[in-house]
């Protein structure tokens, strides 16, 4: 039996029983999107127009790489997060809604993963 | 006692009684652009895989980005991210408690929109010149 008063246990947690963690986290990825998001965009900007050869090149440098790393799964975290307050706030019925949110999870995983995939395959591979 | 007739229940007002504020677009847009990210994460990945995919792939893709639709929608794609990431930063500044008075209120909204389309004006002629 657990030594917590119902008080103890209830403090904290909303009736999603996870508390402030989804605003948390939220707020998390979207402070270490600023600096990830202004390093991608100037990214893509440098490399406007730019062949194969150089794109390729400029991902195999480790910097660049894991700073594509970063923003790749802070980006489908946070839009998995933020999905989820859509989809939550509009899509009324529990069976409906939990299809939707197993939907958008498995979208922001695989995309994460394919970014994950490309920016390594390009840095460790031949 | 009813005859379990049942009558529609009373709804709770929705945006449709509010009048329309700067703040309250302001907002949606934020939520409008956050899902129009969403999935045009998708097309900075599918650059990627290009690039690691082979030469001919990525000369494929950059081809379809270069079509009048492609630079139309990665033009749209540019303005939803600036929204959102000043958007976002507008957010943060609320999170931490300031901000909130209404001329700050208005400013902050007013930031929000002409700086997206300033910043990605930027980004589209500073991306061009260094071609």
């Amino acid at each position: 039996m657990s030594m917590r008063t119902p008080l103890g246990k209830a403090r904290g947690l909303g009736t999603g029983h996870s508390g402030t963690e989804h605003f948390w986290r939220e707020r998390l990825t979207s402070l270490a999107g600023i600096p990830l998001i202004i390093f991608v965009v100037i990214f893509v900007m440098v490399m406007n127009g730019a062949d194969y050869v150089s794109v390729v090149g400029a991902i195999r440098n480790p910097f660049i790489a894991i700073g594509l790393l970063l923003a790749i799964i802070n980006v489908a975290y946070h839009m998995c997060l933020g999905m989820r307050v859509i989809i939550e706030d509009y899509i009324a019925g529990k069976r409906k809604r939990t299809v939707v949110l197993i939907l958008s999870n498995f979208y922001c995983a695989v995309v994460a993963m394919a970014g994950v995939y490309a920016v390594l395959k390009i840095s460790l591979g031949s | 006692m009813s005859k379990g007739k049942t009558h529609p229940r009373p709804l709770s007002p929705h945006l449709q009684v509010y009048r329309k504020m700067l703040s309250m677009m302001a907002s949606i847009t934020h939520r409008i652009t956050g899902a129009a990210l969403f999935f045009g994460f998708l097309l900075f990945v599918w650059w990627l895989l290009a690039a690691a995919t082979g030469p001919a792939y990525f000369d494929f893709v950059e081809s379809l980005f270069a079509t009048w639709l492609g630079q139309l929608v990665l033009f749209g794609f540019t303005w939803a991210l600036m929204y959102h990431l000043l958007g976002g930063i507008r957010h943060l500044t609320w999170d931490t408690g300031h901000g909130f008075e209404l001329q700050t209120v208005e400013w902050l909204m007013r930031a929000n929109v002409f700086g997206s389309m300033v910043l990605t004006l930027l980004v589209w002629i500073i991306g061009y010149l260094v071609r």
